[in-house]
């Protein structure tokens, strides 16, 4: 199937007006049934071999990230070397999709993982406000991607969309798209933020989904991690629904990756039954999926060494991040 | 006429009373061996969730100063006196004892329980030493809390035998996961009702009712635990065995009397790690 061109998706012309046209037309979200769903699935009880499976999967599917203003080189160093050997004691221990950092650290990054295989993400656009001219914002991302940056997790402007100004939203994802592009031609595969937290409503998160889809990000992340409301269970679900009709309806594969907030083995199982009963088993791959985390591995860990051993293990016998 | 109003014992978790993770519940019969009550089945589970919020109290108990751990720990001392009436009457369902033998019982809990309050401030004073050697320097043996400490509590004694393994652990600084006697567990919750209202931190002590058989080797061979107490359990040796793993510490059964008003200091440093600091000197 030849992807549509997003006039041919919209109907007309790309203009403030037919975005809003064709946002507003998107049916409404059931919160009550949306949120039982969701906590319905987060019941389900994965045991032995099968946790085994999403425990090694999810590690897979994981950005390991740091994004603090106290990053360091070193810092960023000791994180590569642990997305390089997660678990000494295994050394069957699969390895995170992704270290994720600031555009600035990208080449330390880069120098630490080598040719390993795993990516190296940047965020970029003013993380985590995009308060920011675009002109800065598009400076920031070629910045990052001339580092050597695999992958670029843009924020889009909350203030442009929640005050209706959905052509805005659209050129700016756009335009840093046309930023990803490599001297060789290639793109930076691009992770689009709605920060979900800030967007007020379940109706809003299945506009910005769409319209940044419409935009040609490669992935639609929820959250920077740097807001109170983070990644959930029912958000991620709505996306995860969006990602899937997108696909039925113009044969494009976009990827959904819940961020912040996802400390634990046993939360980031549930997501898996929710990507596999939403979008289905096709996403359930670091391609389409991912996880933004930083203390989510090491209980990861402590959750594959209680599998190996029989025994509980303890925060003595991981890292200290 | 008017319906009784049946209490649900749950487990103490963090400062919490969560019902266990598996929903199960046993009940407990009287002396005479009618039904008293139903009372939570810990699972291993809750023993995980339980050694988890252990350890992530622990160093800011130990880390509080002896004195201020003393000070909260008397206060509980108050605060069962006020309970009496409720822990005698459990005592004397469950076992069967005379009022006036319930009523010593509880007195020599209570009177344990202020004995260890009074030792947080005077450990090092008795235990530590400035140790003589041949060089310059101070050379000084402090004692420390070894940190998260699981423990099976008498399975004959209502409640001075689950004081008296309590208390030892906690007065220097470590946190406690303790499984009650399975046949008498009464007390115990009652006890976790004074010590949630308490000034002691949630997490410092935790209480699971349950089956020790079933419970102990998840204890024994966890790698977080730092220190376990067998006396409450039946197949001591293979827990012995499994908690070699990682080097607990272990009180085997029948080291330290359960059942008087005092403990013993060698129970409190059983539990204990030393540091040794050398400190140079001029000449």
């Amino acid at each position: 199937m030849q992807p549509h061109s997003p006039e041919a998706i919209v109907g007309s012309r790309i203009t403030n007006q037919s975005l809003k046209r064709w946002l507003h037309s998107l049916p409404g979200v059931d919160k009550v049934g949306l949120e039982a769903r969701a906590a319905s699935l987060g019941t389900r009880s994965i045991k032995t071999s099968s946790k085994a499976w999403a425990l090694d999967s999810a590690i897979k599917m994981m950005d390991l990230t740091t994004l603090e203003g106290m990053d360091t080189p070193e810092r960023v160093k000791s994180l590569c070397l642990k997305a390089l050997t997660p678990d000494p004691t295994d050394l069957d221990c699969p390895r995170p999709a992704a270290i994720c950092v600031y555009g600035d650290m990208v080449k330390h990054a880069k120098k630490a993982l080598g040719n390993s295989g795993i990516y190296v993400a940047a965020v970029a656009t003013a993380f985590p406000s995009g308060r920011a001219s675009v002109a800065v914002k598009l400076l920031d991302t070629k910045d990052a991607v001339k580092a050597g940056a695999d992958e670029i997790d843009m924020v889009i402007d909350r203030g442009a969309f929640l005050s209706g100004n959905y052509l805005e939203v659209y050129k700016q994802i756009q335009a840093v798209k046309e930023a990803c592009k490599r001297s060789d031609g290639s793109y930076a595969h691009l992770k689009v933020i709605l920060e979900t937290g800030e967007l007020q409503t379940y109706d809003n998160i299945r506009r910005a989904s769409y319209l940044a889809m419409l935009a040609g990000g490669d992935f639609i992340k929820t959250s920077t991690g740097k807001v109170t409301v983070n990644a959930t269970i029912p958000i991620t679900m709505l996306m995860l629904q969006a990602v899937r009709d997108w696909y039925d309806e113009h044969g494009v594969l976009i990827g959904v990756k819940p961020a912040g907030g996802i400390r634990t083995a046993k939360d980031a199982i549930k997501y898996l039954v929710v990507v596999k009963e939403t979008a289905g088993e096709q996403w359930l791959n670091p391609d389409l999926f991912r996880f933004g985390a930083s203390s989510l591995l090491n209980d990861v860990l402590m959750q594959r060494q209680k599998l190996k051993t029989g025994n509980y293990s303890g925060p003595d016998y991981v890292s200290v991040d | 006429m008017r319906l009784d109003v049946r209490k649900t014992y749950k487990l103490f978790i963090g400062g919490k009373f969560p019902r266990s993770e598996s929903g199960r519940v046993y009940p407990v019969a009287d002396s005479k061996g009618e039904f008293l009550a139903n009372v939570a089945m810990a699972s291993r589970k809750d023993a995980r969730d339980a050694v988890v919020a252990a350890r992530a109290a622990q160093s800011g108990w130990a880390g509080a100063t002896a004195y201020n751990r003393g000070q909260v720990l008397y206060r509980i001392a108050e605060m069962l006196e006020g309970r009496r009436e409720q822990f005698v009457a459990e005592i004397r369902a469950l076992t069967g004892k005379s009022d006036r033998q319930a009523n010593q019982e509880f007195d020599a809990a209570i009177d344990s329980w202020v004995w260890h309050a009074g030792w947080t401030d005077k450990i090092d004073a008795v235990a530590g030493n400035m140790n003589p050697v041949a060089g310059p320097f101070f050379n000084i043996s402090t004692l420390q809390a070894t940190g998260v400490v699981a423990a099976f509590a008498p399975q004959d004694s209502a409640l001075l035998g689950l004081v008296n393994t309590i208390a030892p652990a906690i007065v220097s600084g470590n946190a406690i996961v303790v499984v009650s006697s399975e046949s008498l567990p009464l007390p115990a919750i009652t006890l976790t009702e004074v010590l949630a209202t308490s000034d002691l931190p949630g997490g410092v002590v935790n209480v699971l009712t349950g089956k020790e058989a079933e419970i102990a080797p998840w204890l024994a061979s966890h790698q977080d635990v730092n220190a376990i107490d067998l006396v409450g359990t039946s197949n001591f040796v293979e827990l012995e065995i499994q908690a070699a793993q990682n080097l607990k510490r272990v009180i085997r059964k029948g080291d330290f009397a359960r059942l008087g008003s005092k403990g013993s200091l060698n129970h409190i440093t059983n539990l204990m790690e030393v540091k040794t600091v050398w400190h140079p000197k001029g000449h």
